[in-house]
Formats: structure tokens, C-alpha cells, sequence
């Protein structure tokens, strides 16, 4: 006869759910929380409606069941139709009430929720927007993006459901224990005896499972991770004759992970069904006492039917309150592990900035220069470089040498260890970082491009650009005619990175769009080498075009790319090991001649 | 979806799917009495003041509830078992069929998108199965028995049941088939959201140089205030279910309570027969509830299980053919030859990306390719070990089709260095063992020094026990293509090709790995692909291609007399030295 809110889950669960990690616990369950209410607390109207509605709503589902008593004692049993009549209306009248109420409720829970957990995810995005990149070198984008799915959906359902039904449950188990003591506080303490018991089970069955589930995840985990492994480098499979090596240690796994998973299911599966039936022997015990009374105490009829009626509901929120409270902490460990991100400390912002240099001249002072990712293993020693307005300097040496990381700190990525960076005589660090980085532009080793037409990613570069100004700049960069030759020119939508572009078109749009930037100082690491040698030479006329006036830094393997550079710095091993220009290197006949001849030999 | 497509995969639980409805049944018989005892104790018991009797039919409830506790554990025990292994059946069918794929299947299904069907899709089915093991028979079951339960109290009050079970379960319909499609568009408003934070992390140093901060903010807030407001509609819509549900089931114990309490007026029902009355009509609609839970759950399996049953039917496009299995050809000498090859990823494609392509290469020479960025020379070199088959002509490896040949033997003699190459989860050693697992230190201390990883493997404090995370990200692009080289000659192939496999190598260091192979592999047949003039002068033949065509071939002095396009590309590495 329950009207009570069961937990029947509403929404339906988001993606990240089969994935959810049952087993967490919050670190500071508390402040997390708070937190949490702090998001909810510029919506004060709505949670003060929201909590109108869910209280009324329970009080009416509670009055209404109640009614039962006055309406069998004093009515059915006296005879009285009429009577009964009035009370079945006033009950019509509650049950609608209650109705509106829940809808109410429920709709507004929604909204608010939903407003809220928008806020999180935009201040979550707001925030990894200004992070620092030492953030990002030591973060897995995989635990990253976690963070936007899997945590923000175990949040996300705890304020659509958890907190709601807590209250809606501790309410219900108030109210109900309240009626059932004023109807009969015996019977009550009988009904009452069983709760520990169930309690205790609950627990029991609750830290099993959490500790199945963990293991389960870890299998899970594990099973998941070779998959991708072996989908992914599915051509080394093949080219190694791998498959059948890789199905036996997938089985392996699948049933490792077959073990964990039964356990897992067979224990947070019993909880529901244990809880019914204990609830159950309680009903039924109270059943024989409630009779016993009846006939011994005269206790009334009505009273025991009502009483019944919450004995029987009395297990509902007592195990719809240990589950929402479990499924609240793994929410508030998602909304932890949220808040660290959004609580990381961003890019340091300059205080009172000098003024930017105005017009730019371009010259570019590395001075005594020491750096390391971490501070304990240092990988730049002693960097020295005037660059002089306008001039091309180009770095060379083996890979992990530091010549990009020298790049990586001209746009003020990473503190130095010690020494300086100057542009114009003036330390980037006491100018505005971004004023800074609009000063320049880059063309990384790695091309990601974005999911928007090829044109919107040549604009990126500056967004004010007029489609001319773009298309302009794809000629300059060579890459106009093989735009011109997918389905729809510029307007080619490029999706999952540009998958459908090779990597050195991809290399071509990253120039174009540092070319349609137009700043007096331009970076480029490693942006042809997947551009085969003649359209190499074709760009290299734009890119030449491209470096007039600007004071220009190239990294390239090809030493034909970095021949005609003013300046030629030979990095090893994080030091500057040969610097001049091409003709005077050659003729101290040192590593970079070595370098240079080998490619010819 | 199919269900015979699935079926395979429960074979083994057959007992459990047979053993199950049991367990429901008396899991359901034992909490549907429960009412009507109490009824019993209420109208026999209490209304004739029989103590013991009370008694008697209380301890019996309690029996029949602790039986429901025996038959609900053994339920969950072989629900779990079942759901379980049936999904760790379909994961190992899934990744099976996955592994006998060729990669024209893998490209139509996107990797990714396999590694979800395996993973997520997998797990769906895996809970759906258990819900329909534990719901599915028990709802409609629950049911049954409550109205003949109720109809057997009074006939007359069932009707109530009779206007308000419809009543519910069409708003109960209505509600999900409005809020479903909400659900898919919210689906697709999640994809938005990620792809938009994953660009942004693959992104991160371009948005910082570019300062696009502002605009990528926007970017997200407009796909992230489209989520919100989708997951806002879908849910509002569902969520009324529950409102609904408790205000029929609010007025239908209205309606039992008015009609039932005249008829115990009037002495045509006892009041033990009213109380039951009303606990069975709560517990219809709750069961009612509950399946229309059950069916939206398969509805979104449904859709799991499509994506599932796809890869399953998928017939690998590239397998061992009958001739292959028959004759056991061998590889001896590492003769290659291409007869009229024409090759087209994409059948419907115009231009082939291979067109007629013939040569041929003697055993134990070296054969270099150079040529531009798409111009099909990494297509070209995938057809000898059948990564692809070819569209026309045929390829020969010592005289014999690469077809007829079992794959296994053709893949096991030919090694590839892959362009986009990958390294795997484990130690350095575990995967230079790939390339042969009976290799002896020796063996793999000899092939790392050939590849120049020697060196570098040793300066890691664990040295060949240094673990690769996924992908190997935790050495240089240099360093894991000199890894992969190493692997590849462990396998002492009777053909070696390297597509472009030290771009990420220094001239130097290139230039020692040529000069170690000559010596390591005196008996192997040698496919270069480079960009490098340097790497490709001292080949024995070497093929210029474009376009996927082959436009010159011979050795170097010859090319740099008589192919226009050698001397094009040799003008543009070289030119500079001239002057220098």
C-alpha cells in the first residue's frame, strides 16, 4: 500500500555510468558538499520552492495513508457512508495535491540540477583553459576528460536524485516513525527491532560489494586497456602475426575480469531483494503482535491497519537511504576530484604589467638561460641568444637535445630556473602574458587541427581575417590547391582532428593559419617534416616571403630548410655546442659540418 | 537486432536460464501470499480472538519469507553467472572477430568506435541481462498473481485495477515515447561537449599561443548550454512518471477505500479482505513500474546490441584462401615481383591508388622508394605481406601469388617497420620479443645495437626492463623508431621493408642503421621508402613514384641522368650543398 518515493532511478543513467567506480570515498566528504551547495545557492528561489514542494509532497504522501485509520475506524466500521464519503474527498483532494507537488518537485530538482552541474562543467573547462602546461605534461587526457564525463555524471545524478531522495527518505522515515509511535509506541518498538539487524546487514552486503566492485573495476580497467591497446596497433598485430597471441591474453583477462564481474553483480545484487524480504519477516511480525494487542489490548482495528501499512514501507527508505547515501559519495569523490582541477592554481598573471613594447622591433634576448620541466632534472643549461630584429635563427641537434623546449619558453609556457627572456630589452615575465603571445605564432610539431570547415581553422590564427585574407594565406603556404580538391574547397568540414587530411596537409593548414596570424616574431618547430622535399621548396618561397621583417625562430631536420637562417644554433644535450651562421659553421668543419655532409654522403 | 545472433553466447548458461523462472516463481508466490495471510490473521484470527491461529499464520509468513530469501539468493547467484558470462562470451566472440579483421573493417568501423562496442556496449547487454533475468518474468508474474489474488477478494473491486492499470500504463508509455527521442539528442549533445574539451586538451598549446581562451570558452558554452537545456527536456518529461504513478495509485486506493468500505457495511467483504485488497492493487502498479523500467533499459540495449550484432555478421574481408590452406608454400629466397598491380582503397573510387605498378626485385637486394606525400609508396609496400589484396594484377613473392600463401607464413617471413608505428604496454624487452619470442639476449642485445638502441636502452636506469606506457609514451619518436627496427630484424625476415622509419632519426644515427643492416642481414631482401636522397642513393634499384604511378626506376647515377622527377627531388636536398 506504499505511495512513498521508491528508488526507482528516473532519469535515465548518462554514459559514463556502467563505468562509475561504486567503491570511492570522498577525501573531505564535508567541504566537498558544501561546495557543491554553494553552486545550488544562486538558485535560492528555486531550492526554497524545491523545498516547499518536497516537503509538502511527502507530508501529503504520509497524510494520505494515514487517512486509512480515521477512515476504517470511525467511518467504515461505524457505518457511517456519508462520513466516509467526505474523508475519500479530502483524500482525493491530498493524493492531487501531493501529485502537484512531486511534479513540482521533480521538474524543479531537474532544472536546478542541471543549471548546476552546466555551471561546474563550465567552470571546469574556464579554468583547464588557464592551467598551465606543466598541468597538462604530468595529467593524462584521458583522466582529464574523465573528469568531464564520468565524475560530472555521478555529480550530475546526485543532484538530480541522491540529495532529493535523502531528504525525501529521512523525511519519510521521520514521519512515518512519528505516526507509528503516536498510533502505537509497542507495536513500534517491535517493528523497530529488526532495523538494527537490517542495518548491520545492509553494511555488511555494502562493503562487500564495494570491495568486489573495486576489484571489478580494476579488471574492467585492465581488459579495457588491452583492447584499446590492440585495436589501435592493430597493423603491428597483423604485421607480427600476433592475433592469436593477443586472443589467448585477452582470454586471460576476460577471465580474470569474468570472476571479479560475478562477484560484483552477485552481491550489489542481493542488497534490493535481501532488504524486501527482512522487511518482510518485520511485517509480518508485527502482523502477529499487532493481533495480539488487538485481541488482548483492545487495540484498535484501523490502528493496526494503518500501522501495518507503515511497517511494511518502514524498509524503503532505510535502504533507499544507505544506497543514495553510497551513490552521494562516489558523487562527492567525482565532485573532489572536479574541484582539484578547478582549485589548481592557473598561469601566474603579471602584476602591474610594463607596457608592450610599441611598435615591436623584434629582437629576442635569451639570457643565461637555465630550465628544467621539473625543478630537480634540468634540461636547459645556460642559454645565451641575442636575436636581432628581422633576423631568422634556426636551431639543430638530435631529438631531445631541448630544442623545442627553447621554443616552448619564448610564449612564456613554463618559468625559468634562473636568467631571462627580453623582447625589445623589456622581460616577458613583467609583460602581459597574453598581450605576449599575441605578439606571436607558432606552428607546433604535433598538428591537431579543430571540427570546423578548413577555413575556420586557417582563421584561428586571427579571427578578424576576411575569407581573402585566408585564402590568401593558404597560397602563400601551398596549400590552396589540394583545399581546392576536397569535396568542398574551404568549406570542408574537417572532423576527428582531420582524419581525413595526411599529415603533412595537416603540417600546411598549421602554416597557413600562423601566416594569416601576421605577428612580428614567428615560431616554427618541425613544421615541414612531413612535407615531402618538393613542396617543401614550393612553400619555401612563402615561408621566406612570410619571415621578411618578422625575427624568426625554425627548428627542422632538414638542413636544407634552416640553410639560409641568419643564425644557426647547434644545441646538445640541453647547451648551445656551435652558433653562427651556415657558412661559418661549415668552415669550423665541427658537428653541425659533420651533420650537414651526412646527409649527402 | 537479432536475438539468434546472441543466442550462441548463452549456451552455456542454459541450466541458469532454465533454473531461473523456478526461483521467480516462488520468490513471487511467497511475497504475493503475504497480504492474504495477513487478511486471514485479521478476519480469523483477530476477529475470532484465536491467538494461536495468529500465531500459526504469522510464523508461516515468516517461513514463506525466509524461502523468498533462499530463491531471490539462488536467483541473483545464477542471474549474475549468466549475465556475466554472457558478456564475457560476446567479448571474446567480439574480440576475435575484431582480431580476423583486415583493415579495409577495422577503417569501416573506426577503432575507436570498436574499442566502445567491446567495452560500453558490451557492458549494456551485460546489465540488461541481468534486469530481464530478475525482472522480466518476475514483474508480469507479480502482477498476474496480484489480480487473481485481488479478483479472488472481490470481483467487484476490481474494476478499480481494470481503469486505473490502463490509465498508467499509457501515461507511463506516452511519457517515455515522448522522452526518448530527447534522450538520443541528448546522447548527441554529450558527444559535442567531449569532443569540444577533447580538442581543447589536444589543442592546449595552440589555443594558448593563438590567446584563444575567450573564444573556445564561447565555443563550449554554446554546445554545453545545448546539453543542458536538451538533458533538462528529456528528463522533465520522464521524470514525470513518478508523480503520475503515485496519483493513479493515490486515487485508486481512494476508489478501493470508498467502494470497498461500503461492502464492509454492508457485510459483503471483510475487512482483512479490504486491507489485502489495497496492498495488492499497490503492488500491480509497482510491478507495472518496474517493467515499463525493464523495457526502456532494453530499448537502449536494443540499440547496444545493434552496434554489437554489426561486428559479429561483419565477414573479414581479407582471409586465408582455400589455395593458401591447401598448398603450404614456403618462402626461400625473397624474390618480390608486382604484375599490373592496380589498388583502390575505396572500390568506388575513380582514380586507383596504385595504377598498374610493375617491377620486380632480386633476392637479398635493396630496393628503395621515393616519392611524395601521397604518391602510394606506404600503400604500395602493404600489399606484399596482404595487408590489403590488390585490385587487379597480382603480387608474387618467389614466384608464388601472395595469396597462396597461408598468411601466417607470408606475415612470418616478411618484416614491416610501419610508418605510423606503435609500441605496447610492458617492458622494452617484452616488446622486442614480439618480433620472436624465442630470441636470446643475445639475439635482442644484437638487433637493438644494429637499430642504434642499444645505447639508449642501456642509459635507462631499468634498462631493457624499462616499462612503455600505451603507445610508448615515454621515449623520443626517434627512440621508439629505432625500437620498432629492432623488433622488426628479430624476426630475420627473408624481406624487410621500412616505410619511412627514421624520419624521427638524425642523419647520423640513419646513416649507422643503413650501414648495420647491410652486414646483419646479408641473405634478406631490402624495401626502403624514404624521403632523404641519402637514404635511398646506395639502394641497387630504386623506384620514383607519383601519383600512384611508378615514373622512373634504376640506380641513382642512371635516375639523376634521365628522371626528371629524381632530379627534382635531388635539386632540393642538394642544391644548397652545392653553394655551400
Amino acid at each position: 500500500m506504499s505511495t512513498s518515493n521508491k528508488s526507482i532511478p528516473v532519469s535515465l543513467p548518462g554514459p559514463g555510468s556502467s563505468r562509475r567506480i561504486k567503491n570511492e570515498k570522498p577525501q573531505q566528504g564535508f567541504k566537498a558538499l558544501w561546495r557543491l551547495m554553494r553552486y545550488l545557492s544562486s538558485q535560492r528561489l528555486m531550492l526554497l520552492l524545491i523545498l516547499i514542494s518536497l516537503l509538502l509532497g511527502t507530508a501529503g504522501t504520509l497524510a494520505g495513508n494515514y487517512l486509512l485509520r480515521p477512515a476504517i475506524n470511525n467511518y467504515v466500521l461505524k457505518k457511517d457512508i456519508v462520513g466516509l464519503g467526505h474523508i475519500a474527498l479530502v483524500m482525493i483532494g491530498i493524493y492531487i495535491a501531493t501529485g502537484i507537488f512531486n511534479m513540482l518537485q521533480y521538474r524543479l530538482t531537474i532544472k536546478v540540477a542541471q543549471k548546476t552541474i552546466s555551471n561546474l562543467r563550465n567552470d571546469l573547462f574556464d579554468r583547464m583553459q588557464y592551467l598551465p602546461l606543466q598541468f597538462y605534461d604530468t595529467h593524462q587526457h584521458g583522466d582529464l576528460m574523465s573528469r568531464f564525463t564520468n565524475d560530472m555524471d555521478t555529480v550530475s545524478d546526485a543532484l538530480n536524485n541522491s540529495i532529493t531522495q535523502l531528504l525525501i527518505s529521512s523525511i519519510t522515515l521521520l514521519g512515518t516513525l512519528a505516526l507509528m509511535l503516536y498510533i502505537s509506541p509497542i507495536l513500534s518498538i517491535i517493528a523497530l527491532i529488526m532495523i538494527p539487524l537490517m542495518l548491520y546487514l545492509a553494511k555488511l552486503i555494502i562493503n562487500k560489494s564495494k570491495s568486489f566492485f573495486a576489484a571489478n573495476q580494476a579488471a574492467l580497467g585492465n581488459a579495457n586497456g588491452y583492447v584499446e591497446e590492440m585495436i589501435s596497433g592493430q597493423k603491428v598485430v597483423k604485421v607480427f602475426g600476433h592475433e592469436n597471441a593477443a586472443i589467448e591474453q585477452f582470454e586471460q583477462l576476460n577471465q580474470v575480469l569474468r570472476e571479479k564481474a560475478t562477484k560484483a553483480q552477485f552481491y550489489s545484487g542481493m542488497m534490493m531483494p535481501l532488504m524486501a524480504n527482512m522487511s518482510t519477516i518485520n511485517y509480518a511480525l508485527t502482523t502477529i503482535a499487532g493481533g495480539i494487542l488487538v485481541i488482548t489490548r483492545g487495540f484498535d482495528l484501523g490502528g493496526l491497519t494503518a500501522f501495518l501499512q507503515y511497517a511494511r514501507q518502514f524498509g524503503r527508505p532505510v535502504n533507499e537511504i544507505s544506497s543514495q547515501y553510497n551513490s552521494l559519495q562516489a558523487a562527492l569523490a567525482g565532485a573532489e576530484r572536479i574541484f582539484a582541477v578547478i582549485d589548481t592554481a592557473p598561469e601566474s598573471e603579471t602584476i602591474d604589467p610594463l607596457p608592450m613594447p610599441a611598435p615591436i622591433q623584434g629582437q629576442v634576448t635569451l639570457s643565461h638561460v637555465n630550465f628544467g620541466y621539473v625543478p630537480e632534472k634540468q634540461v636547459l643549461f645556460d642559454i645565451d641568444i641575442d636575436v636581432k630584429p628581422g633576423q631568422k635563427i634556426a636551431f639543430v641537434g638530435e631529438t631531445g637535445a631541448g630544442k623545442s623546449t627553447i621554443i616552448n619558453l619564448l610564449p612564456r609556457f613554463y618559468p625559468l630556473l634562473s636568467g631571462d627572456i627580453l623582447l625589445d630589452k623589456t622581460s616577458i615575465f613583467k609583460l602581459d602574458r597574453n598581450e605576449l603571445r599575441k605578439k606571436l605564432s607558432i606552428v607546433f610539431q604535433d598538428t591537431h587541427l579543430f571540427t570546423d570547415t578548413v577555413m575556420e581553422n586557417i582563421r584561428y590564427g586571427r579571427l578578424t581575417a576576411t575569407d581573402d585574407e585566408v585564402i590568401a594565406a593558404a597560397k602563400l603556404a601551398a596549400a590552396d590547391s589540394f583545399i581546392m580538391q576536397l569535396p568542398q574547397g574551404y568549406k570542408t568540414e574537417l572532423t576527428n582532428d582531420g582524419a581525413n587530411l595526411s599529415q603533412g596537409q595537416r603540417q600546411l593548414i598549421n602554416i597557413a593559419r600562423a601566416t594569416v596570424a601576421n605577428t612580428p616574431i614567428l615560431i616554427l618547430d618541425e613544421a615541414t617534416s612531413s612535407i615531402d622535399t618538393r613542396t617543401e621548396i614550393a612553400i619555401q618561397e612563402g615561408i621566406d616571403r612570410l619571415m621578411q621583417d618578422k625575427t624568426s625562430f625554425v627548428i627542422a631536420h632538414r638542413l636544407s630548410t634552416i640553410r639560409n637562417a641568419d643564425v644557426i644554433c647547434l644545441i646538445e644535450k640541453g647547451r648551445i655546442a656551435e652558433f653562427g651562421s651556415h657558412v661559418e659553421l661549415l668552415k669550423q668543419k665541427g658537428k653541425y659540418y659533420r651533420l650537414y655532409m651526412g646527409q649527402f654522403d | 537486432m537479432k536475438l539468434s545472433t546472441f543466442t550462441p553466447y548463452t549456451k552455456s548458461f542454459r541450466k541458469a536460464f532454465l533454473i531461473i523462472p523456478f526461483f521467480v516463481v516462488i520468490d513471487v508466490f511467497c511475497e504475493i501470499v503475504q497480504p492474504r495471510l495477513m487478511s486471514i490473521i485479521v478476519d480469523d484470527g483477530i476477529l475470532h480472538k484465536d491467538i494461536n491461529y495468529i500465531l500459526k499464520i504469522g510464523l508461516a509468513m515468516i517461513g514463506l519469507a525466509i524461502v523468498a530469501i533462499v530463491a531471490n539468493l539462488c536467483n541473483i547467484y545464477y542471474s549474475a553467472h549468466a549475465s556475466v558470462g554472457f558478456a564475457t562470451n560476446l567479448r571474446t566472440a567480439l574480440f576475435r572477430k575484431i582480431q580476423s579483421f583486415a583493415f579495409a573493417d577495422t577503417d569501416y568501423f573506426s577503432s575507436a568506435s570498436l574499442t566502445t562496442r567491446l567495452t560500453n556496449d558490451t557492458n549494456m547487454m551485460q546489465q540488461v541481462m541481468m534486469m530481464c533475468l530478475r525482472m522480466l518474468l518476475r514483474a508480469p508474474l507479480m502482477m498476474v498473481f496480484a489480480i487473481i489474488f485481488a479478483v479472488s477478494i472481490n470481483k467487484d473491486l476490481s474494476i478499480v485495477m481494470a481503469i486505473a492499470l490502463p490509465i498508467l500504463a499509457l501515461s507511463i508509455f506516452i511519457l517515455l515515447r515522448k522522452g526518448l527521442p530527447f534522450f538520443i539528442k541528448m546522447q548527441q549533445a554529450v558527444d559535442r561537449v567531449n569532443s569540444v574539451v577533447q580538442e581543447n586538451l589536444l589543442n592546449v598549446r595552440v589555443v594558448k599561443a593563438f590567446v584563444r581562451q575567450d573564444f573556445e570558452k564561447k565555443k563550449f558554452d554554446k554546445v554545453n548550454f545545448d546539453l543542458m537545456d536538451v538533458a533538462t527536456k528529456a528528463s522533465s518529461i520522464v521524470v514525470l512518471i513518478m508523480p503520475v504513478m503515485q496519483l493513479v495509485m493515490g486515487l485508486s486506493l481512494v476508489a478501493v477505500t470508498w467502494f470497498g468500505g461500503q461492502k464492509v457495511m454492508t457485510g459483503t467483504l471483510a475487512l482483512g479482505g479490504l486491507m489485502s485488497f489495497l496492498s495488492y492493487i499497490t503492488q500491480i502498479l509497482i510491478s507495472l513500474m518496474l517493467l515499463s523500467l525493464t523495457f526502456m533499459m532494453i530499448s537502449r540495449a536494443i540499440a547496444s546490441g545493434d552496434r554489437i550484432e554489426e561486428v559479429l555478421e561483419k565477414q573479414p574481408s581479407l582471409t586465408d584462401t582455400a589455395e593458401g590452406l591447401q598448398n603450404r608454400y614456403a618462402i626461400t629466397a625473397g624474390r618480390i615481383a608486382f604484375k599490373q598491380v592496380t589498388f583502390r582503397y575505396n572500390l568506388q573510387s575513380e582514380k586507383p591508388n596504385l595504377d598498374n605498378i610493375s617491377f620486380e626485385v632480386k633476392p637479398a637486394t635493396t630496393l628503395a622508394i621515393i616519392g611524395g606525400t601521397g604518391s602510394g609508396k606506404s600503400t604500395l609496400v602493404q600489399l606484399i605481406p596482404r595487408l590489403y589484396d590488390v585490385s587487379e594484377g597480382a603480387v608474387l613473392v618467389d614466384a608464388i601469388d601472395v595469396r597462396n600463401y597461408q598468411l601466417q607464413e607470408l606475415r612470418s617471413q616478411i618484416a614491416i617497420v610501419l610508418q605510423q608505428n606503435q609500441l605496447f604496454s610492458g617492458t622494452i624487452l617484452e616488446n622486442l620479443k614480439w618480433g620472436n619470442e624465442q630470441a636470446t639476449e643475445e639475439d635482442i642485445y644484437a638487433a637493438a645495437r644494429i637499430a642504434c638502441a642499444d645505447d639508449f636502452i642501456r642509459s635507462f636506469p631499468s634498462g631493457y626492463q624499462t616499462l612503455l606506457g600505451q603507445g610508448g609514451v615515454n621515449v623520443s619518436g626517434g627512440q621508439k623508431q629505432r625500437i620498432c627496427i629492432a623488433r622488426a630484424l628479430l624476426k630475420k625476415p627473408k624481406i624487410l621493408i621500412m616505410d619511412d622509419s627514421t624520419s624521427a632519426v638524425d642523419i647520423d644515427t640513419d646513416r649507422k642503421i643503413r650501414e648495420g643492416l647491410k652486414n646483419y642481414l646479408q641473405n634478406t631482401t631490402l624495401l626502403i621508402i624514404a624521403q632523404r636522397i641519402s637514404s635511398v642513393m646506395h639502394a641497387d634499384q630504386i623506384l620514383v613514384m607519383e601519383e600512384g604511378r611508378i615514373v622512373g626506376s634504376g640506380s641513382h647515377d642512371v635516375l639523376l641522368q634521365t628522371n626528371t622527377s629524381y632530379q627534382e627531388i635531388y635539386q632540393s636536398q642538394h642544391l644548397q650543398k652545392e653553394e655551400a
